[in-house]
């Protein structure tokens, strides 16, 4: 089993090595030329060519790229092209924002996920089981920023709860950072719990559908019994599976939610990043968000491979 | 009093999705005596299982109880109270299911599944259950019973499985135990050591059961009584002695009939004398072949091994072996499906590129191929027409209506009617299916049919009008048949010639009565011997002369070097067979046993392989 | 059990002396019931719905009462409007107005073309590229099928919106960018799809059958893996469909999509943004109405899909990873 998970481990890395070659690309060499881009109208043949020698676009797309990388890994991330300001400085402002509220929605959305799964995989059929996959197979196909807006109009516009913009000074206490973060988190929580449910439910009910609890029905063995020691730790892979796999997703979720909410995140400065194309910005930004979904996606892989019992106990 | 299980007037439905019911079983009444093992026969269809799960107050999901009683000690199971249901299965009644590899829950130690039943139910304590479950291993003969039940499932063997799941349903000592098809997945030499490990077991235990299978030869050897059902309904019942030696009902007898074919015609020898001087219809030359990149002339994983098989023009050649010893690689291989790593083909002398795609259309047409599975080898988005019509046009270069007559044809050869050309697959039985199967090869006009399992998939009296459909389609088309399967009765039934595998080598081939008698190969002999017969009593009388019982157990392993047959063999001898590759000894009829014993030397029971002494001071 | 509830098999007929036609009890056709596609009344509601979208997105411009750009200046009586934006719903804008004072019924008709197109081109392209590549990866193996393959996982290990974000910000936005964008980055999924199903044929007797007969690649694929495959196809096509709606709207909501003046669902929204303050009576609704259309679509496909899946076995939940 180790040198799976290793193996795994190191495709992880070539990944994320991948990702940056490709964001290198995309962003640096395919678009043409930078300095000019950046000058635009106020372009000069001389001053291009010092901004080209300043930001070494004079050199091979190849040292570019050694360069690039080489200031990523020791944490420069250069200069912001629209402010000045580093950007180093920038994220760090805004990444402990966005790390806050995806750490509050996992927390709520996990155990949400699995209990309602759970339930409505009890009793397939019943009533808990057809609410349930009902509302999840509606909120699945719904635009998260429909969820924002219904959310905003009742619960701020017409009620006028909580703010409906999540506006933060940075000196709030955490309960105070909770309220003003109450809309975006629960709409978040839906988008991400609705997918988690149903692969929690299809999960539990393909194991609860295996000959094995077939077996322990014939033998006897209580209800509870089965779905606690012979379902779920069957089951458990194909759940923490979901579970990263879903996370996964809050990356897409965190780009609207934030724009929707005008929150000072990660993905709105990336956002506002690419409206005024200031590649820097982009490239680091795109970076930290790719990379954490690699890393979440091989999380979920090494679940499965984990919870095979097969792999962890070899003949 | 009454019997321990009295069945009666039971009626089961299923629900369609439209609402409708079925009924699948129809009224079915019969009783199980204490300690009596009571056998339900049948063939798909007939509800044997359906009835036995009764006796468990359980029906699969889309069935309901329609009428009826099962009583268990007088008392009907079937309106119980969920909870007294509960306490009956594992406690009372206990089930061992046809596929043990996934009955067993694979996240969980084996003893902890043995011993949960009994545990939970409170007959037993877990330490107690612990030194039972351990006794039971014992006595089902399981290799080290001290530490299996730390074990996983996917650590054992299937045989092995098929046993603990035995020492799971007595751990509890259940009054009444339910076996359903515990056998029909096993290769016949492990079915035999399994089924000898049941038969003690429920003796010493004393409990009762109720055996399913399809298998009347099987059942002769366990049951006490025998119910016959066919389509819901019982055809007749009664103590297995009169079943099996007196079958009153034109059902059982045709069961009976096709189950064990008769062997081949004693006299077809001179007939097939003349074949030998000309050029075989197929030569199978120093064959090696597998999976996996080939470096050197040996694949990554090899299959087959140095395997040399003539077929000659208008010859029935049965290939037979267990599951995984290469026989359906031997034919894919054949067809240039699989490309072999070294050695080669011949077809009617030529040396044939080893694939498909370097073969030429005339090549191609001349060998063709029936899969097992006519349920998959048939394109489900196909007509039957489309299905024969493509290789017609595809070889043939048929069109319109000379195609349509020549579809036709076809279907009335394998004794379909002409308007299943209009037919889907799905809309056929599996019978059917096999035969359109059959059409489709015989639509290329071929000179040499590859036939893999084709009838292991069907039941018995199905597939036994398939053989018989072969035989004709021999006789009148004068292919030559390659017949790939495990059962040695349905092989030798139209055998010319029989070609033994074992571990991806040929162990022995010759003519059928020739590979049939002594001498044996080693391998031969335990095939044989293995085979059920349908008569009362044959397990213990061949349990006695089985010498090669004591190796059984042991996994087939594929060797490089040596005699794949070493490790269970009881004639090997140490230094000598695991060293040194078996010279092939050949006798003038060109039968051929690759061993390094003489060829007398290696049959100690020459001509009585039933007795006893002889074969037990060879040992 | 299916096997034993599939098939009926009436009392064989016996003559009393026991001699027998050798073919008596032979097993009579299963013949499953034909699968129809019939549809649950909630899917044949969703029908409506699609088809309704559909028709719409072809003769929108026809139907609606404005043009997507116009400005509603006046109101029937002819009276010149102070503000003409975020107007209350009235029997001249159904809808009410946007931010600038067009009619939001007509701009989401207008927009039903846009929103659907795009994504319906998208969508198609990637069908056509990823079940090109899939399925000839399948087939072809080796080499071919391992670059291919690694060059999917690379485009997988990026989360869809973030490739939106960068290839907007190196190339900006326009409709036939979005197009090959959105059909790239889910042909990684279809591709991932079609190879599956194509492996899953591919070792299939009918198919080991046409391999032995000397058939060649295109006879393989066209008539025995194809339609065998056309079916979970479909309905992965629906669910793919959804999922490019989705990522469209989405990058349209975040500005980086279809750009103004063109209507388009998404956009829409975050024009109207503001309009939600207002409350349901001076706005809300123009921010509300699009997200619904998008919505009432989706919805509408993904039920259908549900419908279809559960008859063909429901196996649906595990392909959506």
């Amino acid at each position: 089993m180790w040198p799976m998970v290793l193996r795994r481990i190191g495709i992880g890395f070539v990944l994320i090595w991948v990702v940056s070659v490709l964001i290198f690309l995309v962003t640096q060499v395919l678009p043409g030329d930078a300095a000019e881009i950046r000058l635009g109208q106020a372009a000069t043949p001389e001053t291009l060519a010092a901004l080209r020698k300043e930001l070494g676009l004079d050199q091979p797309a190849v040292i570019q790229y050694a360069h690039w990388i080489g200031d990523l890994l020791t944490g420069d991330l250069g200069i912001s092209a629209a402010g000045g300001a580093t950007i180093a400085s920038l994220i760090e402002n805004r990444i402990g924002n966005t790390v806050f509220m995806t750490a509050v929605v996992t927390v709520v959305s996990i155990p949400l996920s699995i209990l309602l799964g759970l339930l409505a995989a009890m009793y397939p059929g019943g009533l808990i089981d057809r609410a349930v996959t009902f509302s999840t197979l509606g909120l699945i196909a719904v635009p998260d920023f429909l969820i924002a807006i219904v959310l905003i109009l009742v619960l701020a516009v017409q009620a006028g709860l909580v703010p409906a913009v999540s506006y933060l000074s940075g000196s709030e206490s955490f309960w105070k950072k909770l309220s003003i973060l109450a809309l975006p988190i629960a709409t978040l929580v839906i988008v991400v719990s609705a997918q988690m449910i149903r692969m929690t439910r299809a999960g539990v009910l393909n194991v609860m559908s295996s000959p094995y609890v077939e077996m322990a029905i014939l033998k006897g063995v209580p209800r509870r019994r089965i779905i606690l020691r012979h379902a779920l730790l069957n089951a458990i892979g194909p759940i923490v599976n979901v579970i990263a796999l879903n996370l996964a997703y809050l990356v897409s979720g965190v780009v609207v939610i934030e724009t929707i909410f005008a929150y000072p995140g990660l993905a709105k400065l990336m956002v506002d990043g690419v409206q005024t194309r200031d590649m820097p910005i982009v490239q680091a930004c795109g970076m930290i968000f790719c990379s954490t979904y690699v890393v979440l996606i091989l999380i979920a892989d090494i679940a499965s491979i984990v919870s095979n019992p097969r792999l962890r106990h070899p003949k | 009093m009454p019997a321990l299980l009295e069945i009666s007037d039971l009626k089961i439905q299923a629900r369609k999705d439209d609402g409708s019911a079925i009924e699948i079983v129809k009224g079915v009444s019969f009783n199980v005596e204490a300690g009596q093992v009571v056998a339900l026969i049948g063939e798909s269809g007939s509800g044997k299982t359906t009835i036995s799960l009764a006796a468990l107050a359980y029906s699969k999901p889309g069935l309901e109880l329609a009428g009826g009683e099962v009583r268990l000690n007088g008392e009907d199971i079937l309106q119980m109270e969920p909870l007294a249901v509960r306490d009956l299965r594992g406690r009372r009644v206990a089930y061992l299911a046809q596929s043990a590899a996934a009955t067993f829950n694979p996240a969980l130690k084996i003893g902890e599944q043995v011993t949960e039943s009994s545990v939970l139910h409170g007959i037993l304590t877990q330490e107690q259950a612990d030194e039972r479950a351990e006794a039971l291993y014992r006595a089902l003969e399981l290799p080290n019973p001290d530490r299996m039940g730390g074990r996983y499932p996917h650590q054992v063997s299937g045989g092995q499985l098929q046993r603990l799941m035995a020492a799971m349903a007595l751990c509890g000592k259940p009054d009444l135990l339910v076996l359903d098809e515990p056998t029909t997945a096993l290769d016949v030499t492990t079915q035999i050591e399994v089924l000898k490990a049941f038969k003690k077991v429920i003796q010493e235990e004393g409990s009762a059961a109720i055996y399913v299978s399809h298998d009347l030869a099987v059942v002769a050897q366990i049951a006490d009584y025998i119910v016959v059902l066919y389509g819901g309904e019982i055809m007749e019942q009664g103590p297995a002695d009169q079943i099996i030696n007196r079958p009153s009902h034109a059902y059982t007898r045709r069961l009976m009939a096709t189950a064990r074919p008769a062997r081949a015609a004693e006299a077809k020898g001179e007939a097939r004398g003349a074949h030998h001087k000309a050029t075989p219809a197929i030569r199978v030359k120093d064959l090696t072949a597998g999976y996996g990149g080939i470096a050197g002339g040996e694949p990554a994983v090899t299959i087959l091994r140095d395997v040399n098989v003539q077929v000659e023009r208008g010859e029935a050649v049965g290939v037979i072996g267990e599951s995984g010893c290469g026989k359906s690689t031997l034919a894919r291989v054949v067809a240039g499906l699989l490309p072999a790593a070294r050695g080669d083909v011949l077809l009617d002398g030529q040396a044939l590129n080893p694939s498909v795609k370097g073969r030429r259309r005339e090549e191609l047409q001349k060998i063709q191929f029936v899969f097992q599975m006519a349920d998959t080898a048939l394109n489900p988005k196909q007509r039957l027409g489309n299905i024969l019509g493509r290789p017609l046009a595809f070889y043939g270069n048929l069109r319109g209506k000379e195609k349509r007559l020549k579809v036709a044809e076809l279907l009335r050869m394998v004794e379909l009617p002409p308007e299943f050309a209009y037919r889907y697959p799905h809309e056929l039985s599996g019978g059917q299916k096999q035969r359109v199967n059959l059409a489709r090869a015989l639509a290329a006009g071929p000179e040499v049919l590859l036939c893999d399992e084709v009838t292991s998939a069907l039941d018995t009296i199905v597939g036994a009008n398939v053989i018989e459909l072969l035989k004709g389609l021999r006789e009148n088309l004068g292919v030559s048949l390659v017949f790939i399967s495990h059962d040695l009765s349905t092989v030798a039934s139209f055998a010319d010639k029989i070609v033994v595998l074992y571990a991806g080598r040929v162990v022995e081939q010759g003519p059928v009565e020739r590979v049939l008698s002594p001498p044996y190969h080693p391998y031969t002999r335990l095939l044989i011997t293995s085979v059920p017969e349908m008569r009362i009593g044959w397990l213990e009388e061949s349990l006695a002369t089985r010498e090669a019982a004591a190796g059984i157990a042991r996994d087939v392993k594929m060797t490089a070097t040596g005699c794949p047959f070493y490790s269970r063999c009881p004639l090997a001898i140490d230094g000598l067979c695991d060293q040194e590759t078996p010279p092939v000894r050949e006798d003038t009829t060109g039968h051929q046993i690759s061993c390094h014993h003489s060829l007398t030397q290696n049959d100690p029971v020459r001509g009585d392989r039933y007795a006893a002494n002889g074969a037990a001071a060879s040992i | 059990m299916t096997d034993e509830s599939a098939r009926v098999t009436p009392p064989p007929d016996l003559s009393e002396n026991g001699i027998q036609p050798d073919r008596s009890f032979e097993e009579l056709p299963d013949a499953p019931p034909k699968q129809g596609l019939k549809l649950s009344l909630v899917g044949k509601i969703s029908v409506v719905v699609v088809a309704f979208w559909m028709v719409l997105a072809c003769i929108g411009p026809f139907v609606a009462p404005y043009h997507e750009a116009h400005f509603i200046e006046e109101n029937e009586e002819g009276e010149f409007y102070d503000d003409p934006s975020y107007l209350s719903p009235s029997s001249q804008v159904w809808l009410g107005t946007d931010f600038l004072g067009r009619d939001i019924l007509s701009r989401i008709i207008w927009g039903a073309r846009t929103t659907i197109g795009i994504s319906l081109a998208a969508t198609l392209l990637a069908y056509a590229l990823g079940i090109i590549f899939g399925i000839a990866a399948a087939v072809a193996g080796g080499w071919a099928d391992a670059v291919l393959s690694r060059l999917d996982d690379a485009i997988l290990s990026f989360p869809s919106i973030m490739l939106g974000l960068i290839f907007v910000a190196a190339f900006g936005s326009s409709i036939p960018l979005l197009i090959v964008l959105a059909g790239v980055v889910y042909a990684a999924s279809v591709y991932r799809i079609a190879r599956a199903f194509g492996h899953e044929i591919i070792v299939q007797d009918f198919v080991e059958a046409a391999r032995a007969r000397g058939e060649g690649l295109w006879w393989i694929i066209t008539r025995e893996v194809l339609p065998n495959a056309a079916m979970p196809l479909a309905t992965d096509f629906g669910l793919r469909l959804v999922f490019v709606i989705l990522f469209i709207s989405s990058l349209s909501f975040l500005g980086l999509g279809v750009q103004p003046p063109v209507s388009d669902w998404g956009s829409m929204v975050r024009e109207n943004l503001q309009g939600l303050g207002n409350g349901l009576g001076g706005g809300a609704l123009a921010c509300l109405a699009p997200a619904f259309a998008i919505a009432s679509l989706t919805i509408a496909i993904n039920l259908i899909v549900d419908d279809v899946s559960a008859k063909a076995g429901g196996s649906l939940a595990k392909k959506m990873i």
